[in-house]
């Protein structure tokens, strides 16, 4: 007997035709050929979230991101006149990376007022213009006019920069996020300063880790031991579903209940919880009330706890119900490496006894994404053997259906020739 | 020269978790055995309330030394609690070839 309605179809999946019930392959998660293909057919031409624009403070602000899956590196920067542009992170002389510290392969960050390459000493200002040449009268007919730095499409959506490293995909931003981004617009991301952000190099697939954190049902099973004994029990007991799961083209995201913020009974929860009054859900108490844009919550619960939303291809945002938010993003290397990347944004703390709630609940996220992490690198080794082919998956695992689906068909319609998809609709 | 404020001088033997980075704080558990953890765990949790009355007297962005290091040895506090709560052993169970670092944390 279900704890929450599921739609008139009976299951979340058969309200998505679509996604079909029957077992699903990982070949998509284990072919070296099938990661080839993603690469241009996924993160060469869709809009990926590189960061958020606090990361911009002021003119000159700059960082760079390495999207190993696309061969390159972008710098994004604020310009003088005050907008956040993208460039390859490449020198129009003779290709050097453009931005870099010690180390080649590592972002960096930082403020500058040009940018200068370390090999020759060409210059660019921060629009991206070539402003000097060293030893220019050694050139034959060199205009600066043709030389600029090669520039990326970038859009922002409520703080998030996002780019395009497809110049034919006039997709506008706000667009491709669809509904489910206009459904959070109008929360407060930007009052949320106070970060907290850990990267992990995981030996899995990277649909493999979105796996892991678009279903819950692992919940109760893999973490049993982050709850006190009696905790834990009952929620091995009751198992796991989701109050609603909306799917939006490629999008998807699944709305949960939660009890822990603040529990119900306190022997229910940690010593240090008891004292802190936070834990993994975040702060009991809210450092500020928000109105929750029509996404959040979409069955409108009085037990909701936290939403996960998933935008294609490799960005998650998730909302917590004592309003702080997560981000997720999943950067692959290869077709079994990728790069975890998990955010904890809150509203900066008041006092010490804030910092430390704060405190609490970013530990806490690392306790589970170790245990997620390890996780991962057993399947994909069982995975790889090819011993089986298809698994099951469960009504509360349609999001897992709709991530390899998804990655799919932008593949076939990219082997097709098929212009870029907005949205794969059904 | 003591580092904790004289009200927390009972803390005093545990001054080595006054550790400001969180890197620094994790690495700290994981060499550390589950006696000496639990020591400090033992000695610190019935301090947390006091000590987290005593840093509200200051701004966060304006404690003085011996504040900091009081703040910094809560933090390692919260590190140290899922071991002496829950796992009964420095490393979190069922992670081990999992690793997870911070790249960016809080100033303070």
């Amino acid at each position: 007997m279900p704890h929450f309605a599921k739609p008139a179809e009976g299951s979340w999946t058969e309200h998505y035709p679509q996604l079909g019930t029957g077992p699903v392959s990982y070949e998509d998660s284990i072919s070296p050929e099938h990661y080839e293909l993603e690469r241009r057919a996924i993160f060469a031409r869709t809009w990926l979230n590189v960061g958020r624009v606090e990361q911009l403070p002021r003119v000159g602000s700059y960082f760079t991101k390495e999207i190993d899956a696309a061969r390159t590196s972008i710098v994004v920067v604020r310009s003088a006149d005050d907008q956040v542009r993208a460039y390859y992170n490449m020198c129009r002389h003779r290709g050097n990376k453009l931005v870099w510290q010690d180390y080649p392969g590592e972002e960096t960050n930082g403020t500058c007022r040009q940018f200068t390459c370390k090999y020759h000493g060409w210059r660019y200002s921060l629009e991206g213009d070539l402003t000097f040449v060293q030893q220019e009268s050694e050139f034959f007919d060199l205009d600066k006019d043709d030389y600029g730095l090669a520039p990326v499409r970038v859009e922002t959506w409520e703080g998030f920069i996002f780019v395009n490293l497809d110049a034919t995909d006039t997709t506008p931003l706000r667009e491709y996020l669809g509904e489910l981004g206009r459904g959070l617009e109008g929360y407060p991301f930007d009052k949320m300063t106070q970060v907290y952000k850990y990267r992990a190099e995981v030996g899995s697939n990277w649909k493999l880790f979105i796996d892991a954190f678009t279903e819950f049902y692992h919940a109760p099973v893999l973490h049993a031991k982050q709850a006190v004994s009696a905790e834990s029990q009952k929620l091995q007991g009751f198992g796991y579903e989701a109050l609603a799961y909306k799917i939006d083209g490629p999008h998807g995201m699944v709305s949960s209940w939660g009890g822990m913020s603040p529990p119900k009974d306190l022997d229910m929860v940690k010593p240090i919880e008891r004292v802190l009054h936070s834990g993994l859900f975040g702060p009991w108490e809210r450092a500020i009330e928000i109105d929750l844009p029509p996404a959040v919550n979409p069955a409108r619960h009085r037990a909701w706890g936290i939403d996960s939303f998933l935008f294609f291809p490799n960005f998650m945002v998730l909302i917590w119900a004592p309003n702080w938010y997560l981000t997720y993003h999943y950067w692959p290397t290869s077709y079994n490496t990728h790069i975890f990347e998990g955010t904890c944004y809150f509203v900066p703390p008041r006092n010490a006894r804030e910092r430390l709630q704060q405190e609490l609940a970013a530990v806490t996220f690392k306790e589970y994404s170790l245990q997620d992490g390890n996780t991962l690198e057993a399947t994909q080794s069982m995975l790889e053997s090819r011993a089986v082919n298809e698994f099951p998956l469960g009504d509360q695992e349609i999001m897992l259906r709709l991530l390899h689906h998804t990655a799919r068909e932008y593949v076939a319609d990219y082997q097709r020739g098929a212009p870029t998809p907005v949205a794969i609709r059904s | 020269m003591s580092t904790l404020a004289a009200d927390f001088a009972d803390l005093e033997p545990f001054s080595e978790w006054c550790l400001e980075f969180e890197r620094e704080r994790y690495a700290k558990r994981l060499s550390s055995t589950m006696p000496e953890l639990q020591a400090f765990y033992d000695a610190a949790f019935p301090r947390l309330e006091a000590a987290m009355e005593y840093l509200d007297q200051y701004q966060l962005d304006a404690l003085p030394d011996d504040a900091k290091h009081l703040l910094w040895l809560c933090y390692s506090l919260v590190n140290v609690s899922f071991p002496a709560e829950v796992w009964r052993q420095p490393y979190v169970p069922d992670s081990g070839a999992a690793r997870i670092n911070v790249i960016v944390e809080p100033a303070v």
